[in-house]
């Protein structure tokens, strides 16, 4: 198990190297010169040839790389052209109402998805079954901003119960966590239904109901426990789709999160502050990954690691 | 072959998703014939966000373009970065995919871990870091998010050929001396079509919706090209005085999503069962 545990955290290494490469060339392939945007229209050439020294810029390529690493290992991952502040700061204030959206989701959506998929496997072909599995197919199918802005219409609109958009208290939490979610609970109801609905028909389920154990212990204690695993796999799953539907969430509610500040930053060609988003949202999906791979091999003692 | 088109026929969703997918395709093809206005040159601000009525059965969005028309026509915007997306996606993706399960070895590693790497964006993130670098606009776009798909090709082909690689046919058509590359494309890909065609059907259900999703962040197709999500994104400031502005598109988006959802899983049903839950 440890030695399991290392070796994964040993091959995240790698990925996560590749994504700086990534991240980094794609910023150089950039349209416009930095070194000119930072000084200026009106700089002259001595002026940008300056700043192009000072930010490096005048240095071979992988040398660049090697100075761009450094920096992000002290923290340092430049200034926003737009605002001048370190982006490390602009980027770290922004990710924590992400991640906060994020988890509410995905809390949302295990807790949706997982109920009505049980549920309706328990009581296949019922009233329950049929409405439960056509919402899942319209949440599966909706996109993420117009769902948000439905509820937007719906519940602060016409009914004025909750905030449109910003961020602060609770309520303002509730939309667009509704709204993201949507898509994963019509996802892990479907998943779970289906792995519930083979589980039920297996023998032991059979010698459970035979011992005259009554339905829901039947149903919680015995399917449910071994449908589980594969349903935990299937949330871990959903976090990279959550984080990157965070992004058109935030865009709906004026959330102010790193998704917003990234797609504003592309529209406002502040490079240093999309590579340093880019990078903060790639490197928590692979740490989350790794994460929910190794929970994953605590919970399911069948698997066997060598 | 038959057989297969039974069991898609009695699969009663896969059906219905079916007609679904090709009333929006008739819709796209008749477009400037049965549309009452022209999409972006039939514009008048005394009539802006008026509500559906009989002149307009959808009413007229924020510059009194009648919004059935845009509608209509985006559908042939929406479908057409559908197809684009998902064959950049299959014709990068599949090959590499196809070789690197083929010859395994130190060439499937490195091409696995940069996978690895892509898969690193999660979702639409990696088609809008790709629309960054070529800029925002409708075919920018829609290579963006078949970029963004080559990945889950890679994936899947990979997968597929790994399996056939071992099996008797492949071995006998080794010992008659048949090429490697003959073998790639004569009997190994011909009988991954099944994951093949189910996930570029399931595919276009995500193209769609990204494609959607870039028009509305304001990175995909611009104004005035009629595209639901970029219709969406303009018209959400509108949403207190003309609700039906933002809600007419976003139907269209999940009719045609649905469509090929509920298409895809029946494909899959029908070709190949093993295949549930593992796509």
């Amino acid at each position: 198990m440890i030695q399991y545990t290392l070796r994964r955290l040993f091959m995240a290494i790698p990925t996560l190297l590749g994504v700086t490469v990534l991240v980094f060339g794609i910023v150089r392939m950039l349209p416009g010169d930095p070194a000119q945007t930072l000084a200026g229209v009106y700089a002259t050439r001595d002026t940008v040839e300056r700043v192009r020294r000072e930010l490096g810029l005048d240095q071979p390529i992988h040398m660049q790389y090697v100075q761009f690493m450094s920096g992000l290992f002290q923290g340092d991952l430049g200034r926003s052209i737009r605002t001048g502040r370190p982006v490390s700061i602009e980027v770290w204030e922004r990710l924590l109402p992400t991640l906060e959206l994020t988890a509410m989701s995905l809390l949302l959506a295990t807790l949706f998805g997982i109920t009505a998929g049980v549920v309706s496997a328990s009581k296949p072909y019922s009233l329950f079954d049929y409405t439960s599995m056509a919402l899942a197919l319209v949440g599966v199918s909706a996109p993420v901003f117009w769902l948000g802005l439905m509820l937007m219409l719906l519940f602060s609109v016409q009914l004025g119960w909750l905030p449109a958009a910003g961020r602060g208290t609770i309520n303002h939490l509730i939309l667009p966590s509704i709204a993201l979610a949507a898509n994963s609970i019509a996802l892990i109801a479907r998943f779970t239904r289906s792995t519930m609905l083979e589980v039920l028909r297996m023998e032991y389920v059979g010698t459970a109901r035979a011992k005259g154990l009554r339905e829901p212990t039947v149903i919680l204690r015995h399917a449910f426990r071994n449908a589980l695993i594969a349903v935990i796999t299937i949330v871990g799953l959903r976090f990279g789709t959550l984080l990157s539907g965070a992004v058109l969430t935030e865009t709906v509610f004026n959330w102010p999160g790193v998704g917003r500040l990234m797609v504003d930053s592309i529209l406002a060609r502040d490079y240093p502050v999309v590579q340093g988003a880019v990078l903060m949202v790639a490197g928590s999906f692979v740490v989350i990954n790794l994460v929910v791979d190794l929970l994953y091999s605590v919970v399911n003692p069948r698997v066997q690691y060598g | 072959m038959r057989d297969i088109l039974k069991r898609l026929l009695r699969h009663r969703l896969a059906v219905f998703g079916a007609c679904l997918i090709g009333t929006f395709a008739l819709l796209a093809v008749l477009a400037p014939y049965i549309s009452p206005y022209h999409p972006t040159r039939d514009f008048s601000l005394a009539n802006k966000l008026a509500p559906p009525s009989s002149a307009h059965w959808l009413g007229t969005d924020e510059l009194g373009r009648d919004m059935l028309t845009r509608i209509l026509h985006g559908a042939q915007t929406s479908l057409m970065m559908g197809v684009v997306a998902v064959s950049i996606g299959l014709f990068i993706g599949a090959p590499i995919g196809a070789i690197s399960g083929y010859y395994g070895g130190s060439l499937d590693m490195t091409v696995q871990r940069f996978v690895e790497i892509l898969m690193a964006f999660p979702g639409i993130l990696l088609a809008i870091v790709v629309v960054a670098v070529l800029g925002p606009g409708m075919w920018n776009a829609m290579i963006a998010v078949g970029i963004a798909f080559v990945p889950t090709y890679v994936r899947v082909v990979r997968g597929s050929v790994l399996e056939m690689r071992e099996r008797e046919f492949v071995e006998a058509a080794r010992a008659l001396g048949a090429g490697h590359g003959a073998i790639i494309r004569r009997h190994i890909l011909p009988n991954c079509l099944a994951p093949i065609i189910v996930i570029c059907t399931l595919e276009m259900g995500s193209a769609i919706l990204w494609a959607a999703g870039l028009g509305f962040l304001g990175l995909g197709a611009q104004p005035p090209t009629p595209e639901w999500g970029t219709m969406l994104g303009r018209s959400r400031v509108y949403i207190r005085a003309a609700p039906h502005v933002t809600t007419f598109p976003g139907v269209a988006i999940m009719l045609a999503v649905l469509g090929f959802n509920l298409f895809g899983d029946g494909l899959r049903d029908a070709l190949d069962p093993r295949l549930r839950g593992r796509m």
